[in-house]
């Protein structure tokens, strides 16, 4: 054919150039990316010169003079100090946190009791994780079983004194576990009751609209502190004589109200971005209220808030800490609870501590949100505005 | 009419709520069947759980002597640990029925609050600890220290006054848990550390050189630990005073939970009148109790004596001396009214 | 209202039954909504009178003119154990005041340095800033607050090795002391002057900038005003006669006396709360400078604007409107998170509040005491956020 006689179109691809050598080389990426101006160099210099000032400095206290292995606090302490550490030894005490590790899973939880604690932390694992795989089926059924069956397990397990269960009584929970208890039932109640707020904010009936826009705006405008102080003094005396709450209990309804006010604000943010039309369409279906509410309207609404809602479980998830105010033993006042222990009472002990729960604390926390990232990413149906 | 009928139902609602409770709180106990008594949330040796969760301590074992004179069991007390702050409305909301919980018996908490004290279980007083390495012999030589004191206590207002009176200068730094107090003085934020006196050799010994401390002479008040109940039921007043004179008038007369068996054939007029064992005796049942209450007591949880070793005297880490809680015959002020 | 509602319901069609009648429904709910709230607040109301009738607490406000007999360590006004509770709460609301204001200042521009540091070209900053994210805005503030305190404490020395500053100031675990300025007579100018000054600095600004619009001129408005501010003030100051002298801390057996003490419980609390909270401040930069669309910069770019001048006049106002909302709810919770320092025995509204209320045994009063002040500092705080916030969008449209 002629075709073949065609010079002006070359016949075949001819291979993909490199890119400059600027843009490819190490040095390249260095140049782009640390030493692209004069400013750049000097910020580079400045942020090499802080890490080679700290980074050295914190890996060995972290893992190079650390004490790893020991009972009492003489591998923490400097010979001075009455221990066998050379004198100006500085290092984490990870013998400390070894050896309480179970006081800061469990707090004051009877020793022998403690496998009721570890079943229900296991059935709480095998309920969470299948719902959290978006795979897995059966999203109801399990949804069902961790937030309504589960609970009620949880509790006659922990607490005890039915079914030949010896009792254990709140004030002897701690640590870990409390700090979980308090966060998973903030969030369980807190994200249906903030739904009820949000479309109660919404609503047209006044009066309706008027109770909670002064409860969201009240318990916002207070500090958590605040709300389990009054829970935990005030409630008493709202309450007739002879009726009491348990401690841990009132810290529980604090916190829920908390974050339910948090989260009813959140909410009506993801209500505010639906637009009218997918409320009149329902409307025009015939759909109930509710109908209308639990198929068209939250579905959107939660979707598009879902980063919101995770950051204020995330906030309760740190707020819980708080509880230490009102004399409750949770993950971080247990683990200050021992830097008074004469066993362990060396001037490493509060910092390695300190470091601990920071790092359990840290890990929870990422982990949600990088989990709300993925399940925004998930639920991403390509109708982002 | 509709509207009449609504607030004739809210009336009903709310006053046959209101008067569900109003049967003396001793009757009330001895119908739920238990003692509900309000203990610190953690102090070594007055109240603490051990390590499986049972409570231990002078104040606990207060609490169970009640429940011992009441049920014959001394097991039969539900503990409500309380903080500085939630102790007051624990008790003026019944939520508790007896407060023992080291609080100071001072007359506004007598009267402002609502609260009545008779028996004091500890005659305590404030104190001051200073490191050794200070060289400081009195009180008096402290001016310009900074000193670490918990708030909301007796303790914070006594500091204030004796600085002022002595015209002192100090620096307080003042936390709302004990525990903080602690460890801020152990950090050295503070030269002096100020409680009552059975709390420093308490928190002396959870120092990390206990003998770098010293604990200065002066006593600057007097802290009267007694147990509180709810004012205007003088018939509970009156058994939990007397659960704590039984006590004391046990230790008295050597009866102790070992040989209080011997003492039952005792022919002494007055410990046949402590033990019930006289015949005819009203004491026990005026009391509202059974006649051999005092003897239930002494079996549950021992004397006085027995209570104070075991809990915060020599058998037990703090050694606390008896001082002011020795009996009134051997110097002391425990002084147990006469059982007649 | 209840006879209203049902006796006398809207005429309406056959067709449909009352209870499908949605403004009957709504009716309905709201009576039911406002007589169980009703019965619940008299049910408590009878309760508290109950529980307080019973155990005979006085109630009312009347405690608040008692004397404190209690001491606060760090205060802005005069206070001693001689003082009143209700001066105990002044001098809390005040510290409260103080740990806020100077916590939203640091806050604010940690938050926009590390901000901007996140979205840097520079990978190496980048990194950096978004560890400080990640680190802080997952950790409780409490925790940090606690580590900053044993931190400060295990670091700082005791006073009597104290590290002594430039300028008569000494470093300890005490805390900073330093000379504390003693104004003479004549001082009271100084203020004035500085009122002044401000007011004429606005002034000049208005002036520059019509003269801007009218000649298209540019002064350096910034520092002109700069000048006015601290100029007028100082020539007060030197007309006065340098009304002024320093009280020096002086050594003592136990502490440095005199002077003035920034104690290790506010640094340790005002760290804390700077640092957490500029996490979240970042945060809410970054996503309020990407908010502004790429067009913007490329248009002022094309305009011929230097890439400084883009930020200042194109991005950073933009910019703004997308960021104060979160950013006014960020400074409440760090007001709000200044409670925390209760726990480290920080002196503010909630410590000197529970101290009282501990010390009165008056507890509903003082609870709804601190209720109010909180509640009233959220809600002006809003209120000027968003006053601010509609300005912007004004001067945006």
């Amino acid at each position: 054919m002629a075709d073949d006689k065609l010079s002006y179109v070359r016949g075949e691809m001819i291979a993909a150039e490199q890119p400059p050598v600027s843009n490819r080389s190490v040095a390249g990426w260095l140049r782009t990316n640390l030493l692209a101006t004069p400013k750049d160099v000097v910020l580079t210099i400045l942020a090499l010169a802080l890490l080679a000032f700290t980074l050295p400095a914190i890996i060995n206290w972290l893992i190079v003079q650390a004490s790893w292995v020991g009972s009492d606090r003489s591998v923490c302490a400097t010979i001075a100090q009455g221990g066998i550490q050379p004198d100006g030894w500085k290092g984490a005490c990870w013998a400390f946190v070894h050896d309480r590790f179970q006081q800061f899973i469990f707090g004051r939880y009877p020793i022998d009791e403690r496998w009721r604690v570890m079943l229900v932390g296991a059935l709480f694992v095998v309920l969470l994780v299948p719902l959290m795989i978006p795979k897995l089926p059966h999203k109801t059924i399990n949804a069902i079983l961790l937030f309504v069956v589960f609970p009620v397990v949880a509790f006659f397990l922990l607490h005890g004194g039915y079914f030949g269960l010896p009792r254990v009584d709140t004030p002897l929970w701690g640590g870990m576990m409390v700090t979980l208890i308090l966060s998973f039932v903030g969030i369980a109640v807190s994200f249906p009751v903030g739904i009820l707020l949000a479309l109660g904010r919404r609503s047209h009936m006044p009066i309706v609209k008027m109770f909670c826009v002064l409860f969201i705006e009240v318990i916002r405008g207070v500090p958590l502190i605040m709300v389990l102080f009054m829970a935990n003094v005030m409630l008493p005396l709202f309450l007739p004589v002879g009726w009491t709450i348990d401690n841990f209990l009132r810290a529980v309804v604090g916190v829920a109200l908390f974050a339910s006010a948090y989260m009813a604000e959140v909410i009506r943010g993801g209500l505010q971005a639906i637009p009218k039309g997918q409320s009149e369409g329902a409307d025009s279906l015939g759909l109930s209220y509710w109908q209308k509410m639990r198929l068209i309207v939250l579905p959107q609404a939660i979707k598009v808030v879902i980063p919101g809602i995770v950051n204020t479980f995330i906030g309760l998830f740190k707020d819980t800490s708080l509880v230490a105010i009102i004399g409750m033993y949770d993950l971080l006042n247990i683990i200050r609870l021992n830097f008074a222990d004469t066993t362990w009472i060396t001037p490493m002990t509060p910092l390695t501590g300190l470091v601990t729960a920071a790092i359990i604390y840290w890990i929870f926390c990422f982990g949600m949100s990088r989990y709300s990232a993925f399940m925004e990413r998930h639920l991403d149906t390509g109708h982002k505005r | 009419m509709k509207k009449t009928l609504l607030s004739a139902a809210i009336g009903a609602a709310v006053l046959g709520i209101g008067s569900a409770a109003s049967a003396g709180t001793l009757d009330d106990i001895k119908a739920k069947g238990f003692v509900q008594c309000g203990v610190n949330t953690g102090l070594a040796g007055f109240a603490q759980p051990d390590a499986s969760g049972a409570w231990k301590g002078f104040d606990v074992d207060y609490c169970r002597a009640v429940a011992a004179a009441i049920f014959n069991d001394a097991s039969k007390v539900k503990y409500s640990p309380t903080t500085a702050q939630s102790r007051f409305t624990a008790l003026q909301s019944g939520e508790v029925d007896i407060l023992a919980r080291n609080t100071t018996w001072t007359i506004s908490r007598d009267t402002a609050l609502g609260f009545n004290f008779r028996y004091v279980n500890y005659y305590d007083g404030q104190g001051f600890m200073v490191p050794k390495s200070l060289n400081v012999k009195s009180a008096l030589e402290l001016s310009g220290a900074a000193v670490c004191v918990q708030s909301g206590t007796t303790t914070e207002l006594n500091l204030a006054d004796y600085f002022r009176t002595n015209n002192l200068q100090y620096n307080p730094v003042v936390f709302e848990k004990l525990e903080e107090v602690n460890a801020a003085y152990q950090a050295g934020r503070c030269d002096v550390y100020t409680t009552d006196q059975s709390g420093l050799y308490a928190t002396r010994l959870a120092l990390s050189n206990p003998d770098d401390h010293v604990i200065l002479p002066e006593i600057i008040s007097k802290e009267p630990l007694a147990p509180a109940v709810r004012q205007g039921d003088d018939k509970w007043l009156d058994v939990v005073s007397w659960v704590g004179y039984a006590l004391v008038q046990a230790e008295e007369f050597g009866i102790t939970q070992a040989n209080i068996d011997e003492f039952k054939n005792s022919t002494n007029p007055d410990i046949k009148r402590f033990l019930g064992t006289e015949t005819d005796t009203k004491i026990g049942t005026d009391l509202g109790l059974t006649n051999d209450w005092a003897y239930n007591v002494i079996k549950g949880v021992g004397n006085y004596g027995e209570v104070f070793e075991r809990n915060i005297g020599q058998g037990s880490p703090l050694k606390i001396a008896r001082g002011l809680n020795a009996l009134w015959s051997k110097g002391g002020l425990q002084y147990a009214p006469p059982v007649r | 209202m209840t006879d209203n509602a049902v006796t006398a319901p809207p005429p309406k069609r056959e067709t449909t039954s009352l209870i499908y009648d949605p403004k009957v429904r709504s009716i309905f709910f709201q009576v039911l909504t406002v007589v169980v709230i009703i019965v619940s607040v008299m049910w408590i109301a009878h309760n508290v009178s109950s529980n307080l009738a019973r155990s005979n607490t006085a109630s009312g406000y009347g405690f608040l003119n008692g004397r404190s007999g209690f001491d606060i360590g760090q205060s802005l006004i005069a206070y001693s154990s001689d003082s009143t509770y209700g001066r105990a709460i002044l001098v809390g609301f005040l510290n409260t005041l103080l740990i806020a204001v100077t916590g939203i200042i640091t806050a604010t521009i940690v938050g926009f340095i590390i901000g901007i540091g996140r979205l840097s070209k520079n990978w190496l900053i980048a990194k950096l800033c978004t560890v400080y994210v990640e680190v802080f805005r997952n950790i409780p503030p409490l925790l940090v607050i606690f580590f900053w305190y044993s931190g400060v404490l295990a670091i700082l020395p005791q006073p009597r090795d104290a590290i002594h500053g430039p300028l008569s100031t000494f470093l300890s675990n005490r805390g900073l002391t330093f000379p504390y300025p003693m104004w003479g007579e004549g001082a009271s100018a100084i203020p004035i002057a500085f009122l002044v000054a401000i007011v004429l600095a606005i002034v000049f600004g208005f002036w520059q900038k019509k003269r801007q619009m009218a000649t298209g001129k540019q002064l350096p408005t910034g520092w002109i005003c700069a000048a006015i501010i601290i100029g007028l003030p100082l020539i007060a100051f030197i007309a006065a006669g340098s009304p002024l002298t320093f009280d020096y801390p002086i050594e003592g057996r136990f502490n440095l006396s005199g002077g003035g003490t920034i104690r290790p419980e506010f640094v340790a609390l005002y760290l804390a709360l700077s640092l957490y909270t500029a996490a979240f401040i970042a945060e809410i930069i970054r996503a309020g400078i990407k908010g502004v669309g790429k067009g913007q910069t490329e248009a002022a770019a094309a305009l011929g604007l230097q890439p400084s001048k883009t930020t200042q006049l194109v991005v950073v106002p933009q910019a703004f409107r997308i960021i104060i909302p979160p950013l006014t709810s960020q400074y409440l919770n760090l007001t709000k998170n200044s409670s925390l320092g209760v726990a480290i025995g920080f002196p503010e509204l909630f410590s000197t509040g529970s101290t009282t209320l501990n010390q009165t045994g008056q507890a509903i009063e003082m609870i709804s005491i601190m209720l109010t002040i909180y509640l009233t500092i959220s809600i002006v705080t809003s209120l000027f956020m968003n006053w601010f916030n509609a300005k912007m969008a004004l001067v945006e449209r």
